[in-house]
């Protein structure tokens, strides 16, 4: 706007004043922070660089306790031990070639372990220590402490380390920890101070992994007088860190010791489920591999090994691994059948032994046919054709939704590493992931835990107790942390009819208790302890119409990777069901022979609550029974475990 | 005198705007942001990455940017400003629905090949927008009660948004950036008198309701104000970095341990030592000479403003250049006061030598203004 030129020379007369009280208000702080930064830099500089340096006050972090971890009776599962190491300060040693030199005629030294550390020192300020040798035995230390004047520069140093007293045992399910990587430090947005401290173990797989919050507890700090060498002359004050919480697993060490030790190095994967509380009792993948190793850092021969094994022992199969469920699925399809209506519990299908669906025979199991068939028989006999016939009535959308409502293809929610979704496949998610429209063949396969159909053996479990209760359970890993109960896996009723599940109990009671059931030959006889289960058996492999017109191939006969997988789910007592099992054995063969002996020996374990009596079982077997538990009880290690010991 | 008045011809036009530019000034940023680039280099322990590298490039965009603005003629920057302030306060509602979440303020908009903070835009565009104002309002009216209300407005409204972030220190920035530009323009004394008088009141309210139901600040920033006062309560949380920050400073004498060579800094997990703390690596590597000569850098940035805004006729240019100067000696008086323990940690960046992208683009864009206000003169 057009402004009068005796305005214009009045605002610009005022602005310059303006101006300049504002630019002499600048000037004035300017000053200030002038006159402080010489009062500090120059008047008080001795004084601050007295604290900085002649006895610097230097803030030192106490690594946090790491939480332990028992089982739900107390024995220990990871704890902590001292470890020695020993280190150098670059600027005290002067010569550091010498003292290395001095220091190892004393004590051995890996010419690995010294390269590593010259990089180190190449790298790092002068006056920070730098580990020359770690793990190091109490009588090493003992002389590098007797010579210490003849090594300047060198001071032993205790920490603390993980061991695993359990050894293999609970590899999969506590996993690890190990030194904090660069790696890992990426990973995280704001890494704690903590977790620069040089080997600071933090857990990397498994529980160890999941659970690290509160495992690792909060870093104390300690504030240290230093002296010009970097010698602490004393401590000024500390605030004590907050040790991590302990972790009380739900699990039961002796039983996963046996469970273990049973599966006999099979690539098998075993679930012992408490029906009531969701507890898992033990949860076994074998064959494993000694966390121990990791803790130390693994050489790469031994990696090697164990990644290059057939059997995958550092997959953890309970969880990760999926498996088409085969024949333990068909009471998902009896389930959504009777739920949905579409057939009574006595109505019968006739087997000829296949059922033409549209132009594609899908086969039952025995060639010959299992004539009729009604619920009860079908899953005792295991006859595929009743549930093809009852799948493709009720359709999969419902079978899908009751495999969900039963655990399976969802995801439960336990700290573990790569817990798997498995699947329970619709048309939705066909559509979906293969763009491809459901088919009725699909139906078929899918009704007999064949084709998409994937889950785990914990899985597997959930649904056994999941019928066995009729309640929602789900497991439960961590009982309590620091001596707080966590919330029960006990779950709510499930919204089905109660008497359709009797009828299915009763046919999975048939299973392992009638003369012609699948699995009657593992039959528990102990009165109040009888089981109920089913077998499966599931193929990872097409039957060609050649090998088939050829005859059935023995599985024997097949390389091993060919060969079905074996499976058995259980839960007992039959009246009132206390433990879940499930068994999968890899490559196993049928389940009925691989995988029901397996099942039916830990739940008596699991039922007696240790070694239990021959009369349990049936007087066939007993001798066979005895020498096995002899040859088992040989086999596993001695209960007090050495961890200090060992260490050495 | 508004640009109206003078001929539009007198002022350099084409290539020859370059040597109208305010050379001096362009050469003392890139020696402060040269200064940065150095003490970047040696908190990363002797390293370009991670810091120096994305510094010096963001610099390079800065640099490109500032000569851009400065090439358009300052009436353009005036027009604008209402736009500015309106995208400005646009940005701060986005970034309150939509922003990235950072140590619990929301505070970014993720652009893809850079994080923006509107709170940074937002700092220049209450300037550019007051700085209008006043151009366009009659001088007779500057302290009448109505007039004076529409600034306050102007200024409360993007410092309530950037409080809610929360982000106290920004939000007080640009309070008082705004209140530098109004006492600037010429408003009455009475009325920065009553308010300084009610920031007192206010001040004692916060601190008597301390604890009650209508608390005024969060816990943490009264903990910042305890640790502020007495660090020595709480050596090993809060009060750690002022200690630690104090402790590294001083230590660095007359001319300090030498670059790379800071041993504080780089021994304690002194944390945003490669933003907020960086001063104390200056100042521990070069001592007070080392400390004393960015001041005096900072200083002749401000007097070479101060002589632009002096020479120009123009009320937009006049205010819009002491406003920028005024932003960038708030935020390097609130940083260095920070590190030398005269005033509470907040989280204000060292202005050019801090590690932080869009605060760096923002400044030099807002110099970019002052130059063109000084290439754009009336003569």
């Amino acid at each position: 706007m057009k402004r009068h030129p005796k305005e214009l020379g009045r605002i610009h007369r005022r602005f310059s004043r303006r101006a300049l009280v504002l630019g002499g208000l600048q000037a004035g702080f300017v000053g200030t922070l002038a006159m402080r930064m010489r009062y500090m830099q120059v008047d008080q500089a001795d004084q601050f660089r007295l604290l900085a340096e002649e006895n610097r006050i230097n803030i030192r972090l106490i690594p946090p306790t790491r939480g332990e971890i028992y089982d739900r009776n107390g024995q220990i599962i990871g704890r902590n031990i001292p470890s020695y190491r020993i280190v150098i300060v670059r600027e005290d040693a002067g010569d550091v070639e010498k003292v290395i030199a001095n220091l190892s005629q004393l004590i051995p030294l890996s010419e690995e372990e010294l390269e590593r550390a010259r990089t180190e020192m190449r790298r790092s300020a002068p006056f920070l220590p730098v580990t020359l040798a770690d793990q190091v035995t109490w009588e090493d230390i003992s002389k590098v402490a007797v010579n210490a004047p003849a090594l300047p520069g060198i001071t032993p140093e205790v920490g603390s380390t993980r061991v695993y007293p359990q050894y293999e045992d609970f590899a999969h399910v506590v996993g690890y920890v190990g030194p904090v990587s660069d790696y890992d430090l990426s990973q995280m947005t704001d890494p704690e101070p903590v977790l620069h401290i040089p080997r600071f173990q933090i857990g990397k797989v498994g529980l160890e992994a999941k659970q690290e919050g509160e495992l690792r507890g909060k870093a104390g700090a300690k504030r240290v007088e230093v002296n010009a060498t970097g010698r602490i002359m004393r401590e000024l004050d500390r605030q004590e860190g907050q040790a991590g919480a302990d972790l009380q697993l739900s699990m039961d060490a002796d039983l996963q010791q046996y469970v273990q030790a049973r599966l006999g190095g099979e690539s098998a994967a075993a679930v012992v489920l408490d029906c009531e509380t969701g507890d898992l009792r033990a949860i076994c993948s074998s064959p494993s591999f000694d966390p121990n190793l990791f803790v130390r850092g693994i050489s790469v021969a031994d990696y090697r090994a164990l990644t290059e094994d057939n059997y995958r022992p550092l997959a953890n199969k309970t969880v990760q691994g999926t498996y088409p469920p085969g024949s333990t699925f068909k009471m998902i399809t009896a389930m959504a059948a009777l739920e949905a209506g579409t057939v009574g519990p006595g109505e019968t299908v006739y087997c000829p032994g296949f059922l033409k669906v549209g132009s594609r025979r899908f086969h039952c199991w025995k060639r010959g046919g299992h004539g009729y068939v009604d619920l009860l028989n079908s899953l005792k006999r295991s006859c595929d054709v009743y549930y093809y016939d009852q799948a493709l009535k009720v359709g999969i959308d419902k079978i899908s939704d009751m495999a969900r409502m039963f655990g399976l293809g969802v995801k439960h929610d336990l700290p573990m590493s790569a817990v798997a979704e498995g699947l329970a496949p619709n048309r939705d998610w066909k559509l979906r992931v293969h763009d491809e429209e459901w088919l009725v063949g699909d139906t078929a396969n899918a009704s007999i835990g064949q084709g998409f159909m994937l889950a785990s053996p914990l899985q597997l479990a959930v649904m056994a107790a999941r019928i066995a209760t009729g309640r929602e359970v789900s497991p439960r890993l961590v009982k309590s942390v620091n001596g707080i109960e966590q919330p029960s896996g006990a779950g709510e009723e499930l919204p089905i009819n109660k008497n359709n599940l009797r009828q299915l109990r009763k046919a999975m009671y048939a299973v392992s208790n009638d003369r012609r059931g699948t699995a009657y030959r593992s039959r528990i006889i102990a009165e109040g302890y009888r089981m109920a289960g089913k077998t499966g058996t599931s193929q990872v492999r097409n039957i060609t119409a050649a090998e088939r017109a050829a005859g059935v191939i023995r599985n024997e006969d097949l390389p091993w990777e060919r060969r079905d997988h074996a499976l058995f789910v259980c839960f007992a007592p039959y009246d009132n069901p206390k433990y879940a099992v499930s068994v999968v054995v890899e490559h196993g063969g049928g389940g009925s022979k691989a995988a029901a002996p397996v099942a039916r020996d830990v739940m008596l374990q699991a039922l007696y609550g240790g070694t239990p009596p021959l009369e349990a079982y049936p007087a066939g077997d007993r001798e066979r029974i005895k020498a096995q538990q002899q040859r088992l009880e040989r086999d596993q290690r001695p209960k007090a475990r050495p961890g200090e010991k060992d260490r050495a | 005198m508004s640009y109206l008045e003078y001929t539009v011809k007198s002022t350099p036009s084409g290539y020859r705007k370059l040597f109208h530019m305010n050379w001096p000034l362009t050469l003392l940023l890139i020696s402060v942001a040269g200064v940065g680039f150095l003490m970047l280099y040696s908190v990363a322990g002797g390293s370009f990455t991670p810091w120096a590298e994305p510094q010096i490039e963001r610099f390079g965009m800065g640099l490109v940017a500032m000569f851009v603005v400065a090439m358009v003629p300052i009436w353009f920057w005036r027009n604008m400003s209402t736009l500015a302030y309106l995208l400005g306060i646009a940005l701060l509602i986005v970034v309150a629905q939509f922003g990235e979440e950072g140590k619990g303020a929301q505070r970014w908009i993720n652009l893809g090949f850079m994080r923006l903070q509107p709170s940074e835009v937002m700092k220049i565009s209450v300037v550019m927008m007051l700085a209008a104002y006043y151009d366009w309002l009659p001088e007779n009216r500057t302290s009448r009660p109505l007039w004076v209300l529409l600034p306050v407005i102007l200024i409360l409204l993007p410092t309530a948004l950037v409080l809610k972030q929360p982000d106290l220190g920004t939000s007080l920035l640009i309070m008082m950036a705004g209140g530098g530009v109004m006492f600037l323009a010429g408003v009455h004394w009475a009325y920065f008198a009553a308010v300084i008088a009610a920031g007192m009141g206010l001040l004692t309210a916060v601190f008597k309701s301390r604890g009650t139901d209508w608390q005024l600040l969060k816990d943490y920033q009264y903990r910042r104000i305890d640790t502020f006062l007495d660090p020595s309560t709480d050596p090993l949380g809060a009060g750690y970095h002022i200690t630690q920050s104090k402790i590294a400073l001083g230590s660095g004498g007359w001319n300090g341990r030498g670059f790379m060579q800071g041993t504080q800094s780089r021994l304690n997990f002194l944390p945003e030592k490669h933003t907020d703390f960086i001063f104390t690596t200056l100042a521990e590597e070069f001592g007070f000479v080392g400390g004393f000569s960015l001041l005096v850098l900072y200083s002749l940035i401000l007097i070479f403003c101060l002589f632009t805004a002096l020479a120009t006729k123009d009320r937009f240019s006049s205010l819009v250049t002491l406003g920028i100067s005024l932003n960038f000696f708030l935020f390097f008086a609130v940083n260095m006061s920070m590190v030398m323990g005269l005033a509470p940690v907040v989280g204000v960046p060292l202005p050019m030598v801090s590690y932080g992208g869009s605060a760096m683009l923002v400044l030099m864009a807002a110099f970019g203004i002052v130059q063109s206000a000084h290439i754009h003169r009336p003569r």
